[in-house]
């Protein structure tokens, strides 16, 4: 049974574990995943606590449907206080680690403490091991993992890893497993890197009993056509991500120079398809891998074709790695593009924020605020490729004066490189924004000003909002599983309705995460992919557990305010820089230089903006200042917080 | 002439490597979610993106039905499949030794050896693909879809030879 999983508490400082059933109350109030996380991270950190320090508290999860028969159920998700912005620290990832967590017994791990020495976790059939990590740290990506392979003697087993960059504490390193899927965002990988746990390795032949085989055979069948028959989704399993990037790009979407631009001009050798023709060339027609059960396949293989890393295998790029490593800091060449994309794999660190932050000091280098002095006589102008590299290099191995500062992540490093700095800092909570430009699209902004992990696109993005939908089929998904009378608009530009639209998201992508579902599977890229409907129906089919649509939409509005309310004991504020619901300035006051006709010379709107701010904190129960209202929180059964049931 | 039945087809270049058919395989026979329990498993080679479906090959000549002491392993002509007989059978797992290409699996839990009975004839590793990386096919078919890539092959290389030659003229 899925609902036999247990939940683990392990001190690295004592090498106590402690193994508990999750009890059923709670399963029903959280489910799992992120959103049962959310309430162990509430509940298992002190206020105010060092990020780095030994009182953070790291949690490990699958989703409740985790290697079930609801399709794309991998995905991982980890959380602690997040050592970039302070508040919450939240990543989720693809790829084979939590289904064989699930197969050894496990959905949850709640990490304290710090170990002496560098250590790894070994997780197999109900029991977990504290093993002596001394042979594998420093090691890469990729090697670590095939190297606790070899010393287990088993080619089967799955694990969880950090590169020399969470090894190095920098700010943004991320938690991976297998060749290239990440925890990226809000540095998790340092918090592991700072209890000196290098790896966490699981491998499992336990039964998941599924509670109706054969009606959840035949409804993972029924999701799996409506997968495959979304143009979105064939999409994505031919070009992968960079679809999106192309598409984006195209119409004038995309972060070119920091923010100076937003549309990469010249931009031929990185398109989609001459991504996919790189793919083709190097591997073969069929190029696309897939996480465990998904059809989508999103993933291309590529070797990098030209230059001192030819011949490398990797996967991707990411169109994350297009904004970060091309658009960003406008750097056309494909070459540069394969080659940091693998850079970033090998090293563990998160691809949108370290190119977010390298573009910010090549905008402030050619500002004159950052000198030669600074960078020992790099040349960090914009589109140099030589340069990019070295800072990459700089930044997760802590090289040099700038490589350290900018490893601290955009806040600390704004302070100590002083002027104004921060002005041109694209952040919000601490966290970069990924390489998407909001200035034409409030929704969007609304999104990522909001967004609990801070700036960040899959936390409540109305992504559909950009293909001007008929009303009434946005009728039809905005107003279930609870209903909604309110204004709607097809128009991407328009302020009506998008706070609704913002808020039906987060509860959508808080839904799949507590069930352990990709969000490819969800209206998140396509408007007619599953939802809570049958979210409801696979929920039963696989585990037995009966919650109605509205139930599930319950858990996830539950569980999005128990990230709210780790916020607000961290100190956000509604219009706070660095800790609140807000945006750079030059959101309101740049106008978008590029790009379709209805997107030159916008601005956001700051009177409109605040306005949409007022209409989603009312739909989520907040007051004004963004707080919960009691009655809120009662009826959301959180108000007795920390109640400690697990 | 009568059909020889149909096998699995396996293109392993196709395969994305999501194991959905590990997962399908054990819910179907075993009502659980176990890859340790599915009759197909997908052999990887992470490091350069080669996923290769193992499974059982039905083969004429078993060697897994000669070397069975109790004659526990037989073939059902009707489906073009190799069977174990577990009320015969005695678990000296002499079969998982014998199989060329590791097909014969044994399950701890159970105490039991297990290997691909096709689904009796709707595999579900198929039926599941969206690839077709693991198809279902009569066995006479098998070569045909890689006769004519081949073929395609030599028609395109002759005629851009034919180009060449009317180019040069």
């Amino acid at each position: 049974m899925a609902l036999n999983r247990k939940i683990a508490y392990i001190d690295l400082s004592t090498g106590k574990i402690e193994i508990k059933p999750i009890p059923l109350e709670v399963r029903r109030k959280f489910l799992g995943g992120r959103g049962l996380d959310a309430y162990l991270l509430y509940n298992h950190t002190k206020q105010g606590c060092d990020p780095l320090g030994p009182d953070n508290t790291l949690m490990v999860s699958g989703g409740i449907l985790t290697a079930t028969l609801a399709s794309a159920t991998s995905r991982c998700h980890v959380m602690a206080k997040s050592p970039l912005g302070g508040m919450l620290g939240s990543a989720n990832m693809g790829g084979f680690f939590t289904p064989e967590l699930a197969w050894a017994g496990f959905h949850h791990l709640v990490i304290k403490g710090k170990a002496d020495k560098p250590v790894y976790l070994w997780i197999h059939n109900g029991k977990i091991e504290i093993r002596d990590a001394k042979n594998i740290w420093g090691k890469t990506v990729t090697d670590t993992q095939w190297a606790i392979r070899e010393e287990l003697g088993d080619d089967d087993i799955k694990s969880l890893v950090i590169g020399p960059a969470g090894e190095n504490l920098v700010r943004y390193a991320n938690v991976m497993t297998g060749i290239k899927n990440s925890g990226g965002r809000t540095g998790m990988g340092a918090v592991m890197g700072s209890k000196n746990l290098k790896a966490i390795a699981a491998r499992g032949t336990m039964d998941i009993k599924i509670a109706y085989p054969k009606e959840a055979l035949e409804y993972n069948k029924r999701f799996i056509d409506q997968i495959t028959s979304a143009k979105v989704n064939q999409t994505q399993g031919t070009l992968g991500t960079p679809f999106i990037w192309g598409a984006t790009n195209s119409w004038g979407g995309v972060r070119t120079r920091n923010f100076q631009y937003n549309q990469m001009l010249y931009a031929d050798e990185i398109e989609p398809e001459s991504i996919d023709e790189n793919a083709i060339k190097t591997i073969g027609p069929y190029h696309m891998t897939g996480c465990f059960g998904c059809q989508v396949h999103c993933r291309a293989q590529y070797k990098i074709p030209t230059g001192p890393y030819a011949g490398i295998y990797d996967e991707g790029p990411e169109y994350t790695s297009q904004g970060g490593m091309s658009s960003e800091p406008d750097i056309p060449g494909l070459e540069n593009l394969l080659v940091c994309n693998h850079l970033v794999d090998q090293w563990g660190v998160d691809n949108l924020e370290i190119g977010s932050i390298i573009s910010w000091a090549m905008e402030l280098y050619e500002l004159g605020i950052l000198t030669d002095k600074e960078t020992e006589g790099l040349d960090l102008r914009f589109g140099n490729a030589e340069a990019f590299q070295e800072m990459l290099e700089r930044i997760c191995f802590r090289k040099g004066w700038l490589g350290n500062v900018l490893a601290e992540g955009g806040i600390i490093a704004s302070e100590k490189i002083g002027k104004n700095s921060f002005d041109y800092l694209i952040q919000v909570k601490g966290v970069s924004n990924l390489h998407s430009d909001e200035r034409a699209t409030p929704a969007l902004a609304l999104n990522i000003a909001t967004a609990s992990r801070g700036s960040d696109h899959l936390r409540s993005r109305p992504a559909i909002d950009l293909y001007h939908l008929p009303v009434d089929v946005m009728r039809r998904i905005y107003s279930s599983p609870v209903p909604y009378d309110g204004p709607l608009s097809s128009e991407h530009t328009e302020y009506i309705g998008k706070p609704w639209q913002v808020f039906w998201h987060e509860n959508c992508y808080m839904g799949v995460d507590c069930l352990g579902i990709c969000k490819y599977h969800t209206t998140f890229l396509g408007a007619t992919l599953p939802n809570f409907e049958d979210w409801s129906r696979v929920l039963y089919y696989n585990t037995g557990l009966e919650l109605t649509p509205r139930e599930i939409w319950d858990v996830a509005e539950r569980s999005n305010m128990m990230e709210r309310l780790f916020n607000l004991r961290e100190g956000l504020t509604r219009n706070d820089l660095k800790k609140g619901d807000m945006l750079n300035h030059r959101y309101f006051d740049e106008p978008a230089r590029r790009g379709a006709l209805d997107v030159v010379g916008k601005v956001i709107d700051r009177k409109k903006f605040e306005k949409m701010i007022d209409e989603l904190y009312e739909y989520k129960g907040l007051d004004q200042n963004g707080v919960p209202k009691p009655e809120t929180l009662k009826r959301l059964g959180v108000d007795k917080e920390p109640s400690h049931l697990l | 002439m009568e059909p020889m039945g149909k096998v699995l087809a396996i293109s392993p270049e196709k395969c994305t490597g999501c194991r959905l058919c590990e997962l399908v395989c054990s819910v179907f026979h075993d009502g659980v979610s176990n890859a340790a329990r599915s009759r197909i498993k997908v052999m990887k080679w992470e490091s350069e993106g080669l996923y290769i479906p193992m499974s059982c090959q039905q083969c004429q000549d078993a060697p897994c039905l000669i070397v069975c002491p109790v004659k526990a392993i037989s073939r059902d002509e009707k489906l073009s499949r190799v069977m174990v007989n577990h009320d015969i059978c005695i678990g000296c797992r002499s079969c998982v030794t014998v199989c060329p290409f590791g097909a014969m699996g044994f399950n701890v839990i159970d105490r039991k050896n297990f290997k691909c009975d096709l689904c009796d004839g709707d595999p579900q590793c198929v039926r599941f693909c969206d690839m077709k990386a693991v198809d279902y096919l009569d066995a006479d078919r098998v070569a045909i879809a890689k006769k004519k890539a081949a073929a395609e092959k030599i028609t395109a290389a002759q005629r851009q030879a034919v180009a060449l030659e009317s180019e040069s003229h």
